[in-house]
């Protein structure tokens, strides 16, 4: 990394978007800025007072053109940087389909970073060039916010939500990788590094390592653990399967449309999945009595994840989620 | 002007000027007050909307019944109070005390009984915090329940605290003959104060105690 | 004119502490604000010294994190709600809006004093909470930090911020008052001056955002205090309703801190041109614009906390639009100087430097409401350039401005000219060298609240210490001159800068009751030439 830096360096595809905006807003701030400037030494090197002391200014009200003029142009000015800007959020809030998905998991002070493949890593992520990434975050403790200026996004990390983050980086080479939202003691050590790799090299890197993920007697990749813990919890007895009288079955289940007892619909995505582990009657399906316990505290939100991912895995066609990895 | 010079403060001309700069002051205070239960209100409004069960069972454990008595008490209060500041408009000074002893009696008789129903909740381990107890499985939502339980119907016993503590000070200005039909602006404006906080629980009492309720 | 050789004015009507400290002028309640916000401009600034000099490196090797955590915290909980937001109100508006209207006083003297003394009370109490340990939560006191995770004394400083928002609350309900019931006979609201348009506009924001952040705070307190959930993602709370009902006040209180500085550069422009201003109704209009808008506007401040695309939309959209009304007031500020006949004392210069200084923070405003670019600035030192060219440059300017223009009349002095000059130059370079690098070094990324930082920051932060040091020195100059002009500065007239205006129709310093007889006003606000009585 250059020992000074002026501008940072551009390495991913939305990168370019935020810096072509960021060049025209600076072009007419600039032109504005400088406008004014000019204005107001011209005028007060023209008008100054010159030897008679009781000089006064001419009697001038104002001007309702001008006024209209000097609300109108700007405000036209405003809403082409709305828009422009508007865009490129839109473009940063809809992940491609294609995305390759990883978890992030935030806690004082560190970055808990999991491949769905099996490999973990704190403060580090290791991604290929040239494909779409997807983070999906939450926090253990208080807000984070994950921030790789390189790449030019951020999103905050919220104790109880999940948030969505995504990038292509187009650069080999290593980022900063930043906290970005102010959450304690050792809020400014809460950094990592970012490492764009080609794809051959990051195959590589993913398979290399025997540490798998370890979470106690637990290894493997999210969806193994996510099994484990399907079984160790409980979760079985009463989802295992086809539905029953104590739970319905999870086969299919993730991104289905859910009646609630209520009459409310909702979607069974990653927070209505989170909600209904942590406090399953809060969203009671329809025909089934509020008899699961809570695993409020029973389970960590790195675990929480895994059986969501295990729970996702459940296919007519798989139901027991033993698909191949990937 | 039969009003005594010694009523008008002297940064005003007048009597006039001086009665609708307080009235207005005490509009616009209570604009404040507005918004600052405007706050509590809306993170209620939020977290019913998420919660609507939860927020329903909790309900269930506060009672309707009390709450309904202490709805009229209040109704009761700002009859008299409304009866005191009409006796003020008059020169009544009897009246006036009446009035406003009444309301403070009414007043008390609602602090009293929010009290009892505060005793109440800490002996079913309803307070929020590491005593907290609910049985079922909207344990969370109710406790955060009752966390706004408190918080509003709290703020909303500071306030009738002071209003008391406001309209013993008035009653000690009538019963000294301060008052007269041609200067009782503070009664009035001490009114305008105990209808607002009277209004506020017409709010917190069908939210807090009647919604979702069965 | 009488003839004594002192005559009888506020300062020497009576003497003695208590003549102060019961007083229910509202001259004598601003110079009591005036002494205790300069007292908590210099703690703030003693924290800024201390930030600035650990980031000369980029280790974190002067003080601790949590150290450095509390220093960015106090510094920011001082300088808004002890400094910014009463400065120029609570001092000038206090001391001026009776003057220039006309009236003998507040519409309420005895609530004026108990909002000075509920200031007090909340100043102890966060003096308390630092003096016993400090507090750790950035200003912001965002949940669940400052409920769950926090050791520090966040209660005692709720508990401080929550007073004191009521001593604004009290000032802005006197002045709405006073404005709407004391004004002078033919003092038509478009004959007000721009000043006291400026201060009803900022009263309203008082009013109506204070109370929000008050319970906010009191909901953070009472969390921390009896563990209640309110915001507590464990029981289901949202943190992010917090922020909400933060920002629903503390947007607004941006607009309280930079309305009034706008309020003294029409009153000091209009003064150094001798005319009219230009688009008067537009200068005012604009105001109660801003105030509007304000407060539609707080969600931008969490574009990327994960609320929903739309509510950004929306919130994006309104932000450019807030900014409209800003501009029309540059605009007209810089016409007026057309055909003026104009001179350049201390007062001219720091509202010429507010103009510049205030330009680019408010062109900056509009990165940030820009969606796109903002997830990449958003909580970079970008904002942090962007909010102190508006709250520094903008507001303290205009502050400073205001001190100058107003020194006369409040003590019956004049300063050094010279050096007045001279400390507004200093303020202009030293601010600009101090945060203009931290623009380049948000969008090069690095985060605000960082202790320590990656080398690659270091040439601009070094850069940005420099200038801190040439604006304490701006700032340390005036308060030597401003100290010995009260016992050594010649005699101020009741009108040294032939101003307009009622303020400078009664000799300076003001006597007690303000005017001798209820002034008539049958004239627009800045009408010049003046009339021979008023060219004292």
């Amino acid at each position: 990394m250059p020992q000074t830096a002026l501008f940072p360096e551009n390495a991913s595809t939305i990168a370019g978007q935020v810096d072509a905006l960021f060049f025209f807003m600076i072009a007419v701030s600039a032109f504005f800025g400088l406008l004014i400037a000019a204005l107001v030494v011209y005028l007060s090197v023209r008008y100054r007072r010159r030897g008679d002391a009781n000089a006064v200014g001419a009697a001038v009200h104002g001007s309702l053109k001008l006024e209209i003029a000097w609300t109108a142009i700007p405000f036209l000015i405003a809403m082409v940087m709305f828009y422009w800007g508007a865009s490129v959020y839109m473009t940063m809030a809809r992940p491609p389909d294609d995305a390759h998905e990883i978890f992030v998991v935030g806690k004082q002070w560190m970055w808990k970073l999991q491949h769905l493949e099996g490999r973990r890593e704190i403060n580090e992520l290791h991604i290929p060039v040239g494909q779409p990434i997807k983070l999906t975050m939450t926090s253990e403790d208080v807000i984070h916010s994950f921030f790789i200026p390189a790449f030019r996004i951020k999103s905050d990390v919220v104790p109880g939500r999940y948030s969505t983050l995504w990038f292509e980086p187009t650069k080999v080479g290593t980022y900063h990788l930043f906290c970005a939202e102010y959450c304690g003691t050792e809020h400014s050590l809460m950094i990592g590094k970012v490492v764009v790799m080609e794809p051959s090299e990051f195959q590589a890197w993913l398979s290399e390592s025997p540490h798998h993920v370890t979470r106690g007697a637990l290894s493997g990749s999210p969806r193994e653990i996510g099994r484990e813990l399907f079984t160790q919890k409980g979760c079985i007895t009463c989802h295992k399967g086809a539905s029953g009288i104590m739970g319905p079955s999870l086969t299919g289940v993730f991104g289905r449309e859910r009646k609630l007892s209520d009459g409310r619909t909702v979607v069974a995505d990653l927070a209505y999945l989170r909600e209904s582990i942590l406090a399953p009657q809060a969203k009671l399906l329809d025909g089934y009595q509020p008899v699961m316990p809570t695993f409020q505290g029973q389970i960590d939100e790195d675990g929480i994840l895994a059986l969501i991912e295990y729970i996702k895995s459940l296919r007519e066609d798989d139901p027991d989620g033993e698909g191949s990895e990937g | 002007m039969s009003s005594s010079p010694t009523n008008v403060a002297h940064q005003f001309d007048d009597a006039v000027q001086q009665r609708a700069a307080s009235t207005l002051g005490m509009w616009v205070f209570l604009v404040t007050e507005m918004m600052m239960f405007g706050g509590l209100f809306a993170a209620y409004v939020l977290y019913r909307s998420m919660y609507a069960e939860g927020f329903a069972e909790a309900s269930n454990h506060l009672d309707a019944m009390v709450g309904a008595m202490n709805t009229l008490v209040l109704l009761g209060s700002s009859l008299t109070m409304a009866l005191a500041v009409r006796s003020a408009q008059l020169g009544a000074r009897a009246g006036t005390v009446a009035g406003l002893l009444a309301t403070i009696v009414l007043g008390c008789v609602f602090l009293g009984v929010k009290a009892y129903e505060y005793g109440h909740k800490f002996e079913e381990h309803l307070v929020p915090g590491p005593f907290f107890i609910f049985a079922g499985s909207q344990a969370k939502p109710a406790e955060l329940f009752f966390s706004l339980y408190f918080a509003m119907t709290g703020l909303h016993a500071l306030h009738m605290v002071i209003g008391v503590a406001v309209l013993g000070t008035l009653t000690w200005m009538a019963a000294r003959n301060r008052f007269s039909a041609d200067y009782h602006t503070p009664v009035e404006i001490g009114g305008l104060y105990w209808h607002f906080v009277d209004i506020v629980w017409i709010y917190l009492f069908p939210l807090l105690y009647l919604l979702g309720r069965h | 004119m009488e003839a004594n050789e002192t005559p009888t004015h506020y300062l020497n009507a009576d003497y003695g502490l208590k003549s102060w400290l019961l007083t229910r002028d509202h001259k004598r309640i601003a110079i009591l604000y005036l002494i205790s916000i300069t007292l908590m401009f210099l703690l703030g600034s003693f924290f800024a010294v201390l930030i600035r000099l650990e980031l000369l490196t980029p280790q974190g090797d002067l003080v601790q994190a949590d150290t450095y955590n509390k220093l960015f915290t106090m510094h920011g909980i001082v300088m808004i709600f002890f400094f910014l937001v009463p400065s120029i109100p609570a001092v000038f508006g206090n001391f001026l809006l009776p003057l220039m209207i006309g009236a003998r006083d507040l519409a309420f003297p005895r609530l004026n004093l108990l909002s000075w003394y509920v200031y007090v009370v909340g100043a102890a109490f966060t003096l308390w909470a630092v003096l016993t340990g400090g507090v750790d939560t950035g200003w912001t006191f965002y949940t669940p930090y400052s409920t769950t995770a926090s050791h520090t004394k966040v209660l005692t400083t709720a508990i401080g911020i929550f007073i004191t928002g009521f001593s604004s609350i009290l000032t802005g309900l006197n002045f709405i008052v006073t404005i709407h019931k004391m004004r002078a006979p033919g003092l038509t609201w478009f004959r007000l001056p721009l000043f006291v348009w400026a201060h009803y506009a900022t009263s309203l924001i008082m009013i109506l955002g204070t109370p929000v952040i008050a319970i906010t705070i009191f909901l953070v307190g009472i969390e921390r205090a009896f563990q209640l959930g309110i915001f507590d993602p464990a029981l289901g709370g949202d943190p992010i309703l917090f922020q909400h009902l933060f920002w629903f006040y503390s947007h607004p209180a941006v607009y309280i801190m930079i309305l009034p500085s706008m309020g003294v550069v029409s009153e000091v422009i209009t003064c150094f041109s001798r005319k009219r201003i230009f688009g008067y109704e537009f200068v005012a209009i604009s105001s109660l614009a801003i105030a509007l808008f304000g407060f539609l506007v707080w969600g931008h401040h969490m574009f990327t906390s994960t609320q929903s695309v739309y509510a950004a939309l929306i919130f994006s959209i309104l932000s450019f639009a807030v900014a409209i009304p800003s501009a029309v007031k540059v605009f007209n500020w810089t016409a007026t100087l057309y055909r003026g006949s104009i001179s350049f004392e201390a007062p001219m210069l720091f509202a010429l430097g507010f103009i510049g200084l205030f330009t680019i923070g408010g062109l900056t405003g509009l990165f940030l409401a820009a969606l796109g670019l903002d997830v990449h600035v958003h909580d970079t030192y970008f904002v942090v350039a962007h909010f102190h060219y508006i709250m520094v440059g903008g507001a303290l300017m205009g502050y400073l401005g205001a001190v100058h223009f107003w020194w006369p009349k409040m003590t019956g002095r004049m300063y050094s000219e010279w050096a007045a000059r001279v400390s507004a130059v200093l303020v202009f370079v030293g601010f600009n060298l101090t945060f203009f690098p931290q623009f380049v070094l948000g969008y090069l990324g690095m985060p605000r609240r960082y202790h320590a930082y990656p080398d690659e920051f270091q040439v601009l932060n070094v850069m940005s210490t420099t200038g801190a040091s040439i604006l304490g020195i701006g700032y340390l100059v005036p308060l030597c001159y401003l100290t010995w002009s009260l016992w050594r500065g010649a005699a101020a007239t009741a009108n040294p800068w032939r101003a307009a205006g009622l303020e400078w129709q009664v000799p300076s310093p003001p006597p007690t009751e303000n005017f001798e007889q209820t002034p008539i006003v049958t004239e627009e606000a800045y009408t010049y030439p003046l009339k021979e009585a008023e060219v004292v």
